[in-house]
């Protein structure tokens, strides 16, 4: 166990999050203590509103936390400067790229950035990792195409190369399969759930297909109005975790299934 | 962005095109100069020019030299404000630069006439009048980025920019009503702009200056392709949003300032050459798009001047009008023969 601890990647204590304004604090979730180890595919899960995107805002630094500490890799978040936490942390956003014009392989490889010189110059190394990371996600034939051309779905898989390509050790997605059909939101967690196996990074995304999550990850992050739950996927259905998830009036989860039923 | 080379041909035959009508601009006038006779001036002594020695290395060569400066710069800082406002109909003086300078000559046209007496003949000279465009656009820029410092979204700054646009604007109204038929000519007159007017030494000025305006450009190639991306993701990459945001700026103040203050207000090119060249170039790196706005700018330029100055005559069009005139079209039949805005 001992070994193991010594890989967290993402590890927070006490932290709590929320909006700070000048009059006052509106505080959504407090007392969050997580711990992400290498190798993990993590699901965050919880209803609408619930604060699923300010914690994820809050882990990546877009916005500062009200109190606690976030670590990643055992190094304060707020103690990295922007590009050296561009080497360990990359994002897949809900928010589509501004230039479509893009090639998908240029695109990809803007993911080296961090890593070019001031002019942003692709090394053979740069060029090797991009390829890599077209190859890991199947996409080695849309290579040339603009993203103009490409599906949702096609282009989910872009962007998530485009993460790879920046070589972090851990990758966190903002509900990666909104907008995709059910094939395709099948496809991309697993293709995360692959990627985590072949690469040893930890991945973190949001996500409202908690049936799907339930089968692939490895722990899920259930966040509710009282409290937050990190544990295996298992060990939270046997703890009825997911029962209030939601307002019961409408669905229940159904434990045999692992899944949400309407209420007939 | 890795593959370059298949526009080294493109290059290439856009140098050697602006390398021709550089000839045929200066060429072209009222009077027509062979080359080998606009050659042979670099070797003849100042002090024994003919006539056609004389208009070429005094008027037609800074002309032309202008021109190129004037276009290329346009369509630089165009691009410029494109990109960092994720906008196709962003210019070069979306941010209040033209209006900052027309403010600032107005001031001085009209508003020294109220002064009146021996003040008028000093103040309108050829150099207080880039002084005043310069101090303009210096002065609404300053307000416009102070306001902005306090605005996280980009997009913000844009519409600052159009409000600060439309207060100058407004007062630069209300002193066209109280001033004479004779001033209100002269400021429409500088607002037609002019490539023609510029001696050496205030080419001089304006080319040390632009240089440094190409100088921050160059430096915000990498920010600027990462701002393909979105804000957002540029962030995450790294990349000091601020600070690359400032000097984007920057470099595009330098650049469409120096040439409303030598120029006047030259319309259209900053908006229309990135487009006609994304539409040629099929690209959004602007480690490709930058020097080809650069070299079409400088084209377009070339041709609009000489066809301003209506070779064989007298008379030459004002360059605003002609800009307009012959871009617009071409924008538009580029836009319908391709059937899509690459942006």
């Amino acid at each position: 166990m001992n070994k193991y601890n010594q890989h967290i990647i993402l590890d927070t204590k006490n932290l709590t999050i929320g909006y700070a304004s000048k009059k006052a604090e509106t505080i959504i979730a407090s007392n969050i203590n997580l711990k992400l180890h290498q190798g993990e595919l993590v699901g965050l899960v919880g209803a609408n509103g619930i604060g699923k995107s300010t914690l994820l805002r809050t882990l990546t630094n877009v916005q500062d936390s009200l109190g606690g500490e976030v670590s990643i890799k055992s190094k304060l978040l707020q103690t990295y400067s922007s590009i050296d936490l561009a080497k360990v942390l990359s994002l897949v956003l809900t928010e589509s790229v501004t230039s479509k014009n893009l090639s998908v392989f240029e695109l990809v490889a803007l993911g080296r950035q961090p890593y070019t010189n001031w002019v942003g110059n692709l090394s053979e190394t740069d060029i090797n990792i991009t390829n890599t990371a077209l190859a890991q996600t199947n996409i080695e034939n849309l290579k040339h195409k603009k993203c103009y051309e490409l599906s949702d779905g096609q282009l989910q898989k872009v962007m998530i190369a485009r993460a790879l390509s920046q070589d972090t050790s851990l990758i966190i997605l903002d509900e990666p399969t909104t907008h995709l059909d059910m094939y395709h939101k099948a496809y991309i967690l697993k293709l995360l759930q692959k990627l985590v196996k072949n690469t040893n990074k930890t991945i973190l995304f949001s996500s409202h297909e908690i049936d799907l999550a339930i089968q692939l990850c490895d722990k899920l992050i259930v966040m509710t109005k009282d409290s937050i739950i990190t544990d295996t996927p298992k060990n939270l259905i046997k703890q009825g975790a997911f029962n209030s998830l939601f307002p019961e009036d409408l669905i229940v989860f159904d434990e045999k299934i692992g899944s949400f039923r309407v209420i007939k | 962005m890795i593959k370059t080379q298949p526009y080294r041909i493109y290059f290439v035959l856009l140098i050697v095109v602006l390398i021709l009508f550089s000839i045929i601009n200066v060429s072209l006038g009222s009077v027509s100069i062979s080359f080998s006779e606009c050659f042979n001036s670099f070797f003849a002594n100042p002090e024994h020019y003919t006539s056609n020695e004389y208009i070429f290395q005094d008027y037609r060569l800074p002309k032309a030299i202008t021109a190129i400066l004037v276009g290329s710069g346009l369509g630089v800082s165009g691009l410029l404000m494109q990109t960092l406002f994720r906008n196709p109909l962003a210019g070069p003086f979306v941010l209040g630069i033209t209006s900052g300078a027309s403010l600032g000559v107005a001031l001085v046209i009209m508003g020294s006439s109220l002064l009146g007496g021996i003040l008028t003949t000093i103040l309108i000279s050829k150099w207080s009048l880039v002084i005043a465009a310069s101090l303009g656009s210096f002065l609404v820029l300053l307000t416009v980025l102070i306001v902005s410092s306090k605005v996280r979204d980009t997009m913000t700054i844009l519409i600052i920019g159009l409000m600060f646009g439309s207060i100058t604007a407004a007062v630069v109204s209300v002193l066209s009503y109280f001033s004479s038929a004779e001033d209100l000519q002269q400021y429409i007159f500088w607002g037609f702009g002019s490539l023609g007017d510029l001696q050496w030494d205030e080419l001089k000025v304006f080319a040390a200056i632009y240089a440094l305006g190409l100088l921050f450009t160059i430096a915000s190639i990498k920010a600027l392709n990462t701002l393909l991306l979105g804000e957002n993701y540029a962030k995450s990459l790294g990349l000091n949003i601020k600070q690359s945001r400032l000097f984007i700026i920057i470099a595009t103040s330098l650049l469409a300032g120096t040439i409303t203050a030598f120029a006047g207000p030259i319309a259209f090119i900053g908006l229309a050459i990135p487009h006609i060249t994304r539409q040629v170039f099929n690209t959004s790196n602007h480690k490709i798009l930058l020097p080809a706005v650069f070299l079409l700018g400088a084209i377009v330029m070339l041709i609009c001047d000489s066809i301003a100055q209506l070779p064989n005559t007298d008379y030459t069009l004002p360059i605003n009008a002609i800009t307009s005139l012959i871009g617009a079209p071409v924008v538009v039949w580029l836009l319908v023969r391709k059937k899509k805005m690459i942006f």
